[in-house]
């Protein structure tokens, strides 16, 4: 093995490798925005407000992340009104039919992730709220969210770290993320181990940057469930 | 069946690959899970460094990467070691293999977390009981914690079977025929995308469907002696 190849390729990795960061950045921020209403529905106590994102969520998460990339970037081209439409420009670029297909999978895991941390507010805090005369949209802001958001954090840590592994199918349509970049290399210099295991390699860092990332914010997020320090 | 086109034969030979390629990764995996998870308990320190390298490796790259260093590396590390014994002619490492491989070391790396959590939680007074009375390592893993263990670590299990399901579509990205290139077959015939994507997904769905019933069959069966008197 000859590992020369990986230092004189680097900076070309490290752009994918940024290609990759700005796909899950995206995706992920797209993403929580469109989890947010859709965990409140599945948290709701209608059944036909809850039945829509149930089905939603049971689409995406049923299925392979593959096939709904392959649905957004190849299939939509199938219908003449998309073709048609001023949209097009954006839906013909592999760039944005990956993120539209990140952002909606993430959304749902993301939704069920926020369904479960609703579920899971003490109830004697609901009760309490209620009890000095909170209403629903105060209950929500003051009480359920705040809390949920502080339940979530490990879990969600886990869904990026998902969306970062998931990212690496982008290079299944054409874009130079970081696997999309390693293969691009490969297919030049025909060294595969060395510059995948470096690949994977940047994988490895950037997870752990995340992780740790996430074990600041959720010490943040429950500051409030610290002990106190007494100072003498 | 379902025949979409004229393409549900190639759609169903599809599944029953993807089916055959899960089944066969659920396996390798489940073996490598117990392996790890018996390494990262055991008193030996450098297998405890081993599996918790394998674990945090595999689970901090893509599935997608795993496959691809698989298939392509599988082929340079064979040809070198069958080098040295003499052996120069060309080996090929199918798409199947290395998708058997690749899927079995990921579930592996998952299953070792789920089992070592089962094996924490079984009291180890019992443990302790099987030395009392004079039983080998090897017998207690196998009379006392494998039975046990099993019914614990079914939940997780099944959770990663489902993700496990889903990853095997990576596998058509290195070749293999399965529910992925079929759909992409009568794509490029029929030109309609949406239609047999669409396909594919439902199909995904059905299989899991099937998998989280026979998942729930079985917690139930295995916890039928638990919660009564």
């Amino acid at each position: 093995m000859d590992f020369s190849v990986v230092i004189e390729y680097f900076p070309r990795l490290m752009q994918g490798a940024l290609t990759t960061l700005e796909l899950v950045l995206i995706s992920g921020i797209i993403g929580s925005v469109l989890a947010l209403p859709i965990g409140l529905a599945r948290h709701s106590r209608r059944l036909w407000l809850r039945a829509i994102p149930y089905c939603y969520i049971f689409f995406f998460r049923g299925t392979p992340l593959l096939v709904q990339i392959f649905l957004v970037y190849y299939g939509l081209a199938q219908f003449e009104e998309v073709k048609n439409s001023s949209l097009w420009p954006y839906l013909r670029e592999p760039y944005w039919c990956a993120i539209i297909a990140f952002s909606l999978n993430t959304a749902a895991y993301t939704a069920e992730i926020l369904r479960g941390a609703l579920a899971a507010v003490p109830k004697g805090e609901v009760e309490a709220a209620k009890t000095i005369g909170m209403r629903q949209v105060q209950l929500y802001r003051r009480i359920m969210l705040p809390r949920a958001f502080g339940m979530i954090m490990p879990a969600y840590g886990n869904e990026v770290i998902l969306m970062l592994k998931g990212s690496a199918l982008a290079s299944t349509i054409t874009l130079l993320d970081l696997t999309g970049m390693a293969r691009t290399i490969i297919a030049r210099t025909y060294t595969p181990i060395e510059i995948f295991l470096a690949a994977g390699g940047i994988y490895l860092v950037i997870s752990m940057v995340i992780i740790m990332l996430f074990r600041q914010l959720e010490r943040r997020q429950n500051r409030h469930l610290q002990p106190i320090a007494v100072r003498g | 069946m379902f025949d979409i086109r004229g393409f549900g034969d190639q759609l169903w030979a599809g599944t029953l690959v993807t089916i055959e390629l899960a089944l066969a990764s659920l396996l390798l995996g489940l073996v490598l899970g117990l392996l790890g998870a018996t390494a990262r308990l055991s008193g030996n320190r450098v297998a405890r460094t081993i599996s918790t390298a394998y674990t945090t490796v595999i689970r901090g790259i893509p599935e997608l990467l795993t496959v691809l260093i698989i298939y392509f590396g599988a082929t340079t590390v064979l040809m070198s070691v069958a080098s040295m014994f003499g052996y120069d002619e060309y080996i090929e490492v199918g798409p199947f293999a290395a998708g058997v491989v690749a899927l079995g070391l990921t579930f592996g790396a998952y299953a070792s977390e789920v089992f070592r959590g089962a094996i924490q939680a079984i009291p180890k007074g019992q443990q302790e009981a099987g030395l009392a009375i004079g039983m080998t390592p090897l017998k207690i893993f196998w009379r006392i914690t494998m039975p046990q263990l099993w019914r614990l670590a079914l939940p997780g299990l099944g959770n990663l079977f489902l993700v496990l399901l889903k990853d095997t579509a990576l596998v058509s990205v290195v070749g293999l025929h399965d529910i992925m290139l079929k759909t992409r077959d009568a794509v490029s015939y029929t030109k309609e995308p949406f239609l047999f994507y669409m396909a594919a997904a439902f199909i995904y769905l059905t299989l899991t469907i099937i998998s989280m019933v026979f998942i729930h069959y079985m917690e139930k069966r295995n916890n039928r002696w638990v919660g009564r008197a």
